[in-house]
């Protein structure tokens, strides 16, 4: 309030440190009062919660009363880097948040606590580290975890790229049968929860290169719903699995040989998009292997396969879900793929970097 | 004869008849060459060599632009990227090519600015905001990448930036036809003529070649109904004696080709000799640039050297790109050599008979 015939003071003049900065800077790292309030201003008041705000070293967790018998711990780590940061449907703060919530969620675990590292280039905007922390947060509330401890360093200008994003997260799931890519089976079904490619074209389309635009919208989102969903009424799923870098095919050669199985694909069976589809041939991009980041792959005894595909289309995030294919028994494993011809072909893993086609 | 009119190339409906009307007329059994390297890739993806009678062999072509641009200018490429002022840019399956020793994404690791480009107009665009920097396309592929390389040129020209230069690498399907079937080892009986750099450069240049070998050429379309429907009639003129250029690919390709690509073509390149990778030096198989466009050759620019380089002794690239031999016959094929670990180009490209071989084989019980 100024008092008529005053100016208004706009604070001392003598010339004490700028306390509201639009950029991330060194100092943020220091451990002083610009991490402090950093910490205060950006972290807490988005993502806070009583372990988070209590500010100490690490955060201390009371499992005694929440892990229920016969569960185990279950724990994973991930780290993030992506370009753009942000991209149509989600940005690194979401892809952080669901990368490790679903690498818990396919051991079949219900994901409690994050703890997040974000490390930071100078010069970074805290406009745009705001928009990150706020979209982690509602990631977070999305899949009902608790981010409980939190570390940032930053880095001198041209020593990093943007920001990157380490989570690890702790859960629980249950002791047996255990769901993992060794447990598919011979007679199994293979069912995946939506269509195929989305994230790897929306990455492609934001990094403005492609030359031409589509609607397709990065598919991130955390799947713990949906595998918790599926567990109480299937409790016998062998693997869960996101097909996220390498995509479907390289994902199900990985499982076949952890397995010691053959995979047979229906490619009739796989949904995928129609744009995503027409952007895969123009660039010479095969949909099969491209990323995904809010779909996984279920594989159970084919006679629980209609079921889980009833509870799986009953969530939005599995809506466009199908049975996609089988476990057989054969003397070397492998994936095969039935065309839409009729006619069969080897799948193989993505080798390095998926590379578009010259003409 | 089938023409086709209606948008569903991949009815499972319409294969089948092409395939029933290709066992009803097949005698004997026939060697026709895909020279397209695309269309090995649909061959292998929708599994078309399983569909057809067991005489009917296809043979992959070398219409593969990666696979056959050569090691001198692979090499060439990689002494160009690792200047400090240079942005190189590729197509990106060129990233992968092993040269002698490096390839350009292990160039990228060690410090070079490689950048993929999916259209040539980009290198140009990169060029004008980056004037301080030399900017090098590295040009190849086949008739189908000429004219919109041809247009990078022209426009760098009219907008006078004079720091875009191209490492002039593309090749002509005709004389690689030529030196196929005046081989004395070649078994080629047949051709599927590439619809796409016919939809560029017509077909007529493929008549004097059908008449001089006696050998039946047709215009063949990707998708997996034009390709049968290629085949269909290359082995209909087989089993006729036939040996003429005819279009299964009406939709895209007319005789004369798209004038106005082939203009540009004629107004910025003329044919040169030119060094294919495998097979060896083609006369009058490459592009190179018009004396008037000298200024846009990078060997104006640096100083690049004709070293003679070895390829690995293992690789049987040169009989594949031929057609003489499959990857199958390749001892290292699948086990030194692969998509991640190539020996020779072929396993690089997608396009590459050895990758679509390793991606796509067939299903051995």
């Amino acid at each position: 309030m100024t008092q008529a015939g005053y100016p208004e003071m706009q604070g001392p003049n003598c010339p004490l440190p700028i306390s509201k900065r639009e950029m991330v800077v060194i100092g943020h790292g220091s451990g002083g009062q610009l991490t402090h309030e950093l910490i205060r201003d950006v972290f807490q008041s988005r993502l806070g919660n009583p372990l988070l705000n209590a500010g100490n070293d690490s955060a201390l967790l009371d499992l005694s009363q929440a892990l229920p018998a016969g569960q185990r711990l279950v724990v994973s780590t991930d780290a993030h880097i992506v370009s753009p940061l942000f991209f149509p449907g989600g940005d690194i703060g979401r892809l952080s948040v669901c990368g490790t919530v679903n690498d818990l969620a396919m051991m079949g675990a219900q994901p409690r606590y994050l703890t997040a590292t974000f490390i930071i280039e100078e010069g970074f905007l805290i406009s745009d580290l705001e928009k990150i922390v706020d979209s982690m947060a509602a990631a977070c509330s999305e899949a009902r975890v608790q981010l409980v401890a939190a570390d940032t360093k930053v880095t001198e200008h041209g020593k990093s790229d943007g920001i990157f994003i380490s989570t690890t997260g702790i859960g629980w799931a249950r002791s047996t049968p255990r769901i993992a890519g060794d447990q598919a089976r011979p007679g199994d079904a293979v069912l995946v929860s939506g269509p195929m490619g989305n994230h790897g074209i929306a990455i492609a389309q934001a990094r403005g290169n492609l030359g031409f635009q589509s609607n397709v919208v990065s598919d991130t989102a955390p799947l713990n719903s949906l595998v918790g969903q599926l567990l109480a009424e299937v409790p016998n799923v062998h693997v869960f699995r996101d097909p996220t870098r390498g995509g479907l095919a390289t994902t199900l050669v990985e499982i076949s040989r952890q397995s010691s199985v053959t995979i047979e694909l229906d490619e009739k069976a796989i949904p995928i998009d129609p744009p995503v589809r027409v952007a895969c041939e123009l660039l010479g991009l095969d949909p099969l292997y491209l990323a995904n980041e809010g779909k996984m792959l279920v594989i159970l005894p084919a006679e629980f396969a209609y079921t889980a595909l009833r509870v799986l289309r009953a969530n939005p995030l599995g809506n466009q879900a199908a049975i996609i294919g089988h476990v057989t028994e054969r003397p070397q494993p492998q994936l095969l793929l039935k065309t839409t011809l009729g006619t069969t072909r080897v799948l193989e893993m993505l080798s390095g970097e998926m590379l578009p086609r010259i003409c | 004869m089938t023409t086709l009119t209606n948008a569903n190339f991949r009815s499972e409906e319409l294969t089948q008849k092409l395939v029933a009307s290709i066992r009803a007329i097949t005698t004997r059994p026939w060697n026709i060459m895909e020279i397209c390297g695309g269309q090995t890739h649909a061959i292998l993806q929708y599994g078309l060599d399983q569909l057809l009678p067991a005489g009917i062999q296809l043979i992959h072509g070398p219409g593969c632009p990666v696979c056959v641009t050569s090691l001198e200018s692979i090499e060439q490429a990689l002494k160009i990227a690792r200047q400090d002022d240079v942005i190189f840019t590729s197509f990106g399956d060129m990233l992968r090519v092993p040269g002698a020793g490096q390839d350009l994404f292990s160039a990228r690791a060690s410090g070079a600015d490689v950048r993929v480009v999916y259209s040539p107009m980009e290198a140009v665009k990169i060029a004008a905001l980056n004037s301080q920097k030399k900017v090098v396309f590295v040009a190849v592929g086949f008739e189908t990448t000429v004219p919109s390389i041809a247009q990078s040129v022209l426009h760098a020209k009219r907008n006078g930036i004079t720091n875009f230069t191209i490492l002039p690498a593309n090749v002509l399907v005709p004389p690689a036809m030529h030196a196929i079937l005046s081989s004395p080892e070649n078994r080629v009986q047949g051709f599927l003529a590439a619809g796409h750099v016919c939809a560029v450069m017509g077909y007529w240049e493929y008549e004097p070649i059908a008449a001089r070998y006696h050998t039946p050429i047709v215009v063949t379309g990707f998708e997996p109904v034009d390709i049968l429907n290629g085949i269909l009639m290359t082995v209909q003129q087989l089993e006729a004696g036939m040996h003429t250029v005819q279009n299964a690919y009406r939709r895209a390709v007319t005789r004369e080709g798209n004038l106005t690509a082939q203009g540009i073509i004629a107004q910025v390149f003329e044919p040169v000799d030119r060094n294919w990778r495998g097979i060896g030096l083609i006369p009058l198989s490459g592009l190179g640039l018009r004396p008037e466009f000298q200024t846009f050759d990078v060997h104006e620019h640096f100083e690049l050297g004709h070293e003679t380089l070895a390829e690995s002794p293992l690789c049987i690239a040169g009989s594949v790109l031929r057609g003489v031999a499959t990857p199958h016959d390749c001892p290292a094929f699948g086990r030194q050599c692969t998509p991640g670990t190539p020996l020779g180009a072929p396993m690089v490209s997608s396009e590459g008979a050895c990758a679509a071989y390793y991606r796509y084989q067939r299903v051995k019980a």
